[in-house]
């Protein structure tokens, strides 16, 4: 295999893997070739970075048409890394799957279930790795799709409404953007994010340009579940199988904020976006309603699925404030808050995936005692949680560090408190759990299922690289101080 | 349905005719408006009037619901193994220089091929849905 070529082989790999499960059918084999082709992928990922950061950017011309006339996959330092990390969890994902899905799906629809969580990869992978707006928006169509076919598949009825609710709501946003690269093509008579933003640079009439960036940013919120756009996530995280939850948790809603990043930053750029302050300080305080807003309704939740699906519009508030502060320490805890709530969230929602398959119930008050009865798992999602609200030496302080930092170098001190009092809020829906699952006596029947090996093996993995990338902060932090820089125009660097 | 004779001569009369032109419109494609989405549409729109004129039973018997629902990812897999093709000879993904070097020869191949592949989805989508509509109890 050449080398040059892999950036379509990026996404190639888990779309050949999707029909290849749909054309063989066969649920013996299903889970192998799933686990192995995400396997592949995050190999690939794994080879792209190293050429990235070996080589710079890499430009790669589909079909041979030279950009920007033809669909041009661009990987530089800032989908690279993000790449990896979606990789790298639907590796631990798809590992995971295997037992989750046999008792929560029936058989007859599990080749179908894999395939749309691998069509759904492919989609992810390709909103990250192209340069082309329209593409991204038929890659952003393909991962919507097929999430909407995963959650539908939930074993409660409510699935199906949860997942009809995202329909409606992820085609307006769809939509909105789509509008958006319309009056873009009007304007500039290109579809290539390079060449766009060269010719956005050097143009007169503005108007029509900001209300492209207008609608982009409203049709990428929804995808992102900014704070007031939300209201299709908590349904969505809630009724689906485990498996889809984990995987949409912690890679869904990022790729939708590395297309905002890029269309902040490098399409549009630093000046036509943060010139003026209204947008900025919109998104500041959107940003910081969720953070407070959808904790205090994360406390008040019973549905344990519930509580962490409206805990990740919180953290996802965390990730638009630090663009909104849009400075180097405000992106770089964006970023590195990208990668870690998507350990975080990953590492969770597995757990949470055992405990459902143990317990039979999302009930929060069903979850005591269940710490002596399912030691690791429960270790695994305290070291995650202890993460989520930000205890030094776990991955969530780095990144709310590097925020807070930002806040700071803008004089903006009123961000901090929000920030703590949202970390604060944090401590109390989980530290709820925790209590209940450490500390009391159980009281419910457990099932008599019995959980696979790699299933808590994959969770345990995940909560130790939450540990580790906390402790050894030169990765993350780096990867993303070198993105920071690309992104950002020279004297803010 | 029994006694609507004229529906039933007329489907039969009509069946050969969509079938040819969805065909036209796929062949036609490099040259003029047509293409695999279109014929694949046109196609399937033949296997709907016949399964409306003439019953579910009888249309699964010529047009077998398995055949339909197979042919969504094979035809996926013709556009795909297309590019992996250009691939495999050192080309760029789904760059058709690499089917042939003589001038455009290549490009039109390519796209036959391609578009081939996406005749076989659209059909095969437009009919599971179709069927998985009258399906429902």
């Amino acid at each position: 295999m050449q080398f040059e070529h892999l950036p379509a082989t990026q996404i190639l790999i888990p779309l050949i893997g999707a029909i290849l499960i749909l054309v063989s059918r066969k649920n013996i084999v299903i889970w192998a070739t799933a686990s192995l082709l995400t396997l592949l992928t995050f190999i690939n990922s794994i080879l792209l970075y190293k050429q990235v950061s070996v080589d710079g950017v890499i430009s790669y011309a589909m079909g041979g048409w030279e950009p920007p006339i033809g669909i041009e996959y661009r990987i530089d330092s800032v989908n690279s890394i993000l790449i990896v990390l979606v990789s790298f969890m639907a590796l631990l994902v798809a590992v995971y799957a295997r037992k989750s899905v046999e008792v929560e799906i029936v058989a007859e629809k599990r080749p179908v279930f894999y395939a749309m969580y691998l069509l759904c990869l492919t989609g992810l992978l390709g909103i990250l790795a192209t340069g082309d707006a329209f593409n991204a928006f038929v890659f952003l169509e393909i991962s919507s799709l097929a999430t909407y076919v995963m959650i539908a598949m939930g074993k409660d009825k409510r699935s199906l409404i949860a997942s009809y609710q995202y329909l409606i709501m992820g085609t307006i946003g769809a939509t909105f953007y789509v509008i958006g690269i319309g009056l873009i093509f009007i304007m500039t008579g290109s579809l290539n994010l390079n060449d766009i933003s060269e010719q956005i640079n050097s143009m007169n009439t503005i108007r029509p340009i900001l209300a492209s960036l207008a609608f982009i940013t409203v049709g990428i919120s929804l995808k992102l579940a900014l704070f007031p756009l939300h209201s299709w996530l908590p349904n969505a995280y809630a009724y689906a199988p485990s498996v889809a939850t984990a995987f949409l948790a912690s890679t869904a809603t990022k790729v939708a904020v590395y297309l905002l990043i890029r269309y902040f930053f490098d399409v549009y750029g630093y000046n036509i976006v943060f010139e003026d302050y209204w947008l900025s300080m919109l998104l500041i305080i959107l940003s910081i309603a969720a953070m407070i807003g959808a904790s205090l309704v994360a406390i008040f939740q019973n549905n344990i699925k519930k509580m962490f699906a409206y805990s990740s519009i919180a953290q996802m508030g965390y990730i638009t404030l630090g663009i909104a502060i849009a400075n180097h320490s405000g992106l770089v805890g964006s970023l590195v808050h990208i990668i870690n709530h998507a350990l975080i969230k990953g590492t969770i929602f597995m757990a949470i995936g055992c405990f459902v398959m143990k317990l039979n119930s999302t009930t929060i008050e069903d979850f005591s005692g269940i710490g002596k009865k399912m030691p690791l798992t429960m270790t695994a999602f305290t070291i995650a949680s202890l993460s989520l609200i930000g205890i030094p030496g776990t991955v969530g302080f780095i990144s709310k560090w590097y925020i807070i930092t930002g806040a700071i170098e803008k004089g903006w001190w009123w961000l901090v408190i929000s920030i703590a009092l949202s970390s604060l809020l944090a401590l109390i829906y989980v530290g709820r759990i925790i209590e209940i699952a450490w500390f009391q006596e159980s009281k419910t029947k457990e099932n008599t299922v019995t959980l696979s090996r790699e299933m808590i093996g994959v969770t345990l993995i995940a909560s130790i690289t939450t540990l580790y990338f906390g402790l050894n902060t030169e990765l993350t932090v780096d990867l993303a101080k070198i993105a920071a820089d690309s992104l950002l125009p020279g004297i803010l660097r | 349905m029994r006694l609507d004779v004229i529906l039933r001569i007329a489907t039969k009369i009509f069946l050969p005719f969509i079938f040819m032109f969805a065909i036209y419109v796929q062949l036609h494609g490099d040259f003029g408006p047509g293409g695999g989405f279109q014929a694949g549409v046109i196609l399937a729109a033949g296997v709907i009037l016949y399964t409306i004129t003439f019953g579910e039973r009888k249309a699964k018997e010529y047009f077998p619901e398995k055949l339909f629902e197979i042919m969504i990812p094979v035809g996926v897999l013709v556009f795909i193994l297309t590019g992996v093709y250009s691939l495999i000879h050192g080309y760029n993904f789904l760059d058709y220089e690499a089917i042939s070097h003589h001038g455009t020869h290549g490009q039109h191949l390519g796209v036959l091929i391609v578009e081939m592949g996406v005749l076989i989805t659209v059909s095969g989508s437009m009919v599971t849905i179709f069927y998985n509509f009258i399906n429902r109890d």
